[in-house]
């Protein structure tokens, strides 16, 4: 199991360790800044154990979204004890002729990174590839750890791309990057709001792949238009790269055909709105939610916190309560918020209003962490290196 | 040459002492600066080379007006100072 865990907050980086005695936090890095993105790369790095006095931790990044100062981006080998900063991702110059389409709603996207939404690494063997995206709508790779970054441009310049909007933001984002353990060219993206994106040739080509997501906030006749669906967050079973989960601003939806098809999950207690949600590594039957009270409220369902879980595929779900408050709870789980660890029965969640749980039972039981930290944007275990 | 002068709480993350540098405009103080900090050049500009959103540039006290171009005169004897804008946070 893993018994490290970071957290990405309003107000920094926190690295918690499990000791005998319990979780607790180890340290603390970028004290009092935003932190909108925590992810730990576990693949080995060449050379890296001795830079790191013996041991490959892999490779730690963390994506800054300063008030004043923009998007900066810091990379660590030594599990998060010290950080060196690296490239942010750069749009390219706007062409003095360019003219942007009216988007479905809101305004068109710029070409400014305003926000780092998804980090993830590239193929095993893909050393150095990391797959990153954006606010408003970029995805970038970089080849090198982070030390540059190119803009994806073949799904940048796609028309159909200047059709997303945002969704809760002013732009729409990237907040889902999923890469095949079995083929590191494909590549499946989640977009709010822009529906589920997939490339089979690394990124040279992509298709809008929503069939069967249903908006809605749309019109009726609008209702299934692909490029306009809004998956809060996509997530792939590591075994079983075709199987995926969706949990969708109106409801959940999976796919067992690698997100070309999608099917609707309709009867969840208490709700089928939420941001997050989890797969288990190796069972694409088993996932985790963290439902609240539909959009225009988004609070937990009669102030009581639960996690909802279903391990046939989504035919029926259980709430989880033990261990979480049951009255006046009004925590917000976000997208990145919930995790799970390689064996699938360790989560941890984190919420807007500082609150931590943690299970080892694949959510039966949670403990408390902390009920006191910071807004918590995303919750990342730390898995082992393998070489 | 413009003094450039920059706000205290960008020191934290990446220093940027006082200098003087040449230009006739603020893109090129801009730029004669950055040439010798470049790791300063993205918390103050964007993607685009334009100012950010919530920072704020005064030329002898008074705000400029060409965020986007940087264009605003800059007289030899004038001091350039770059801060955050309070509607940054």
């Amino acid at each position: 199991m893993s018994n490290r865990l970071h957290l990405a907050t309003r107000k920094g980086v926190f690295t918690l360790e499990r000791k005998p005695s319990g979780w607790a936090i180890k340290n603390v890095s970028f004290l009092a800044d935003n932190c909108s993105l925590v992810m730990h790369d576990p693949r080995p790095r060449k050379g890296s154990a001795k830079k790191s006095k013996g041991k490959d931790h892999g490779t730690l990044y963390a994506a800054l979204s300063h008030g004043h100062f923009g998007v900066k981006m810091h990379r660590s080998i030594d599990g998060g004890k010290s950080w060196q900063a690296i490239a942010a991702p750069t749009y390219p110059a706007k062409p003095a002729d360019y003219v942007p389409k009216v988007p479905t709603e809101g305004t068109a996207a710029d070409w400014v990174l305003r926000l780092v939404w998804a980090l993830t690494p590239g193929g095993v063997n893909e050393e150095g590839v990391v797959w990153c995206g954006t606010l408003p709508g970029g995805l970038f790779k970089s080849e090198n750890h982070g030390d540059s970054w190119e803009l994806n441009r073949p799904l940048w310049d796609d028309p159909k791309r200047e059709e997303w909007f945002g969704g809760g933001a002013d732009y729409p984002g990237i907040h889902s990057v999923c890469v095949n353990p079995k083929d590191p060219k494909h590549v499946i993206i989640g977009i709010s709001c822009g529906g589920a994106w997939i490339t089979r040739d690394g990124g040279l080509t992509w298709n809008c792949g929503g069939k069967g997501m249903r908006a809605e906030y749309m019109p009726p006749e609008r209702a299934y238009d692909t490029n306009i669906q809004d998956p809060h967050l996509l997530v792939q079973c590591p075994a079983q790269p075709d199987a995926l989960w969706v949990q969708h601003h109106n409801g959940i939806f999976k796919s067992t055909d690698g997100a070309s098809s999608w099917s609707e999950i309709k009867e969840v207690k208490p709700s089928v709105f939420g941001f997050a949600v989890a797969v288990h590594p190796r069972d694409p039957e088993t996932a985790w939610f963290v439902p609240a009270v539909k959009d225009e409220k988004r609070i937990p369902a009669g102030g009581k916190v639960v996690v909802t879980r279903t391990t046939n595929g989504g035919k029926s779900f259980k709430a989880l309560s033990k261990g979480l408050p049951q009255k006046e709870a009004y925590d917000l789980v976000y997208r990145h918020a919930l995790d799970v660890d390689e064996t699938g029965d360790r989560l941890a969640f984190g919420s807007t209003t500082g609150s931590l749980w943690i299970s080892e039972d694949g959510g039966d039981s949670w403990e408390t962490v902390s009920t006191h930290l910071p807004p918590i944007y995303a919750v990342r275990f730390e898995k082992p290196v393998v070489a | 040459m413009p003094l450039v002068r920059f706000t205290q709480n960008i020191q934290r993350h990446v220093a940027c002492p006082p200098r003087t540098v040449e230009g006739g405009s603020l893109g090129e103080v801009l730029a004669a600066y950055f040439q010798q900090n470049d790791a300063a050049r993205g918390y103050v500009l964007d993607d685009q080379g334009a100012l950010r959103k919530h920072m704020a540039i005064f030329i002898g006290g008074e705000p400029i007006f060409d965020r986007a171009k940087l264009s605003d005169p800059v007289p030899p004897d004038a001091t350039v100072d770059i801060v955050q804008a309070l509607s940054g946070g």
